[in-house]
């Protein structure tokens, strides 16, 4: 065997080309020792305590497609084909609690198990497993970006999605009699939800003709002294659109600030539950509830 | 001039139909006067449904008229804020302290209730201020 030191003055070409013959040498090693590749990275999952929200058999399967897709990257130097599969992984894993520094923590892993084993094959011969390595590298640095990408993509996804459903859901306007209306409130109301709240109640007074809404704050904890002033704000905005605003379910707290910003309580009609300001609604509008004497 | 002032009834409508500069808001607050001396009207309804912004001397001048109008025997009710000119209102700290109502036929409603006495339909509209009983 002749073999030169890798000489530094290499050219990006020769050194490009090198990899091209490097690499398919490289992909038939890790395809002829599959199985033991693969099964030593099983263990070394499993030494690490990595993906036990997974059974063994659901591991085995899915090292088997990594490892496969991994193998046909470095054959093929695209990694369109593993992108939409970590993307799909990661749909059927995220759910069930798995976590980035896993999902990095595996193919780290199978970067490791590879390396060694072309370590072990080229080890007589330095220059050679210098080469190979400079080929192996890149790609697998490309792979372990990739897959932590998809998964970091796919995550902000799915945080995306159920940060739209929580906006649609926060502030329901809903009618419950002819120009009724009750806007229930659950959960932190900040600044940005007060906004979308103010805007929520005066378009819902305009779209059904309401001339009272209840607003119904039981399910809010506490509010800062800005989202109070906000409060009181669209208390008389709605009042200037001929709505009169009924808030029920006042927490001590909330109470205790509103107290403290000083509102003007005689433009405030503030009642303790949700059933005592429905029947102060109905009074003003001239409902009256009968239950049906039963003989 | 983008206004009009109609006579129903007892009452006048007064609607304004475009954004007015300053100058075209005293005019038509004059005019508005100088109506209500004509037929005699016991009540004025102020329409600004078309209206998508309004600044504070507007609003400053219509709330104006409302008390000048009251001071010559009319009550009078602003109709049709938009919900961005109502909190705009609102957020420049503006006391509007004037009778509103969501829209004319909520206005009308509103005048013949107290104008003719016979309706206790004042705690169901919006007012702020309490001097036109």
């Amino acid at each position: 065997m002749l073999m030169s030191v890798p000489d530094d003055r290499r050219s990006d070409e020769e050194e490009s080309v090198d990899e091209h013959r490097m690499l398919p040498e490289l992909v038939a090693h890790l395809r002829q020792h599959r199985t033991e590749l693969r099964e030593d990275w099983a263990r070394r999952i499993e030494a690490s305590h990595l993906l036990h929200a997974m059974t063994p058999q659901e591991i085995g399967s899915e090292t088997s497609s990594v490892y496969d897709n991994y193998v046909e990257v470095l054959e093929t130097g695209s990694v369109d084909a593993l992108q939409r599969y970590a993307r799909d992984l990661s749909e059927r894993i995220i759910p069930r609690g798995v976590e980035t520094d896993e999902v990095v923590g595996i193919v780290l892993l199978l970067r490791d198990v590879l390396a060694r084993s072309l370590f072990q094959k080229y080890q007589d011969d330095f220059a050679l497993l210098n080469r190979v390595l400079d080929a192996y590298e890149p790609a697998a640095n490309r792979i372990a970006n990739t897959v932590a990408v998809s998964f970091v993509e796919e995550r902000e996804r799915i945080i995306r999605e159920q940060q739209d459903a929580i906006r649609e859901l926060s502030t329901p306007v809903l009618q419950v009699r002819e120009r009724l209306l009750i806007l229930p409130i659950i959960g932190v109301l900040d600044a940005q939800r007060a906004t979308q709240l103010t805007d929520q109640l005066l378009r819902g007074i305009r779209i059904h003709r309401a001339k009272v809404v209840v607003v119904d704050i039981t399910g809010v904890a506490d509010i800062d002294t800005s989202v109070a002033n906000h409060l009181v704000k669209t208390v008389d905005a709605s009042r200037l659109m001929g709505a009169s605003v009924i808030i029920t379910g006042l927490s001590s707290d909330i109470a205790q600030t509103l107290v403290r910003i000083g509102v003007d309580l005689s433009k405030m009609n503030t009642i303790g539950d949700l059933q005592g300001g429905i029947e102060e609604a109905e009074r003003q509008l001239g409902f009256r509830v009968i239950r049906p004497e039963q003989g | 001039m983008f206004v009009s002032i109609l006579q129903q009834g007892d009452f006048l409508i007064a609607s304004i139909h475009a954004a007015l500069d300053d100058s075209e808001l005293m005019r038509f607050q004059k005019d508005v006067m100088a109506e209500i001396a004509n037929h005699r009207a016991k009540g004025v309804i102020i329409d600004v449904a078309a209206l998508d912004v309004l600044d504070s001397f507007g609003s400053w001048s219509l709330r104006n008229l409302v008390h000048m109008a009251r001071l010559r025997g009319a009550t009078t009710v602003i109709v049709g804020i938009q919900p961005e000119v109502a909190f705009s209102i609102v957020e420049l700290g503006m006391e509007l302290d004037v009778t509103t109502a969501l829209d004319l036929e909520n206005g009308l409603e509103y005048l013949e209730s107290v104008t003719t006495g016979h309706r206790a339909g004042k705690s169901m509209l919006g007012v702020l201020g309490s001097h036109d009983t």
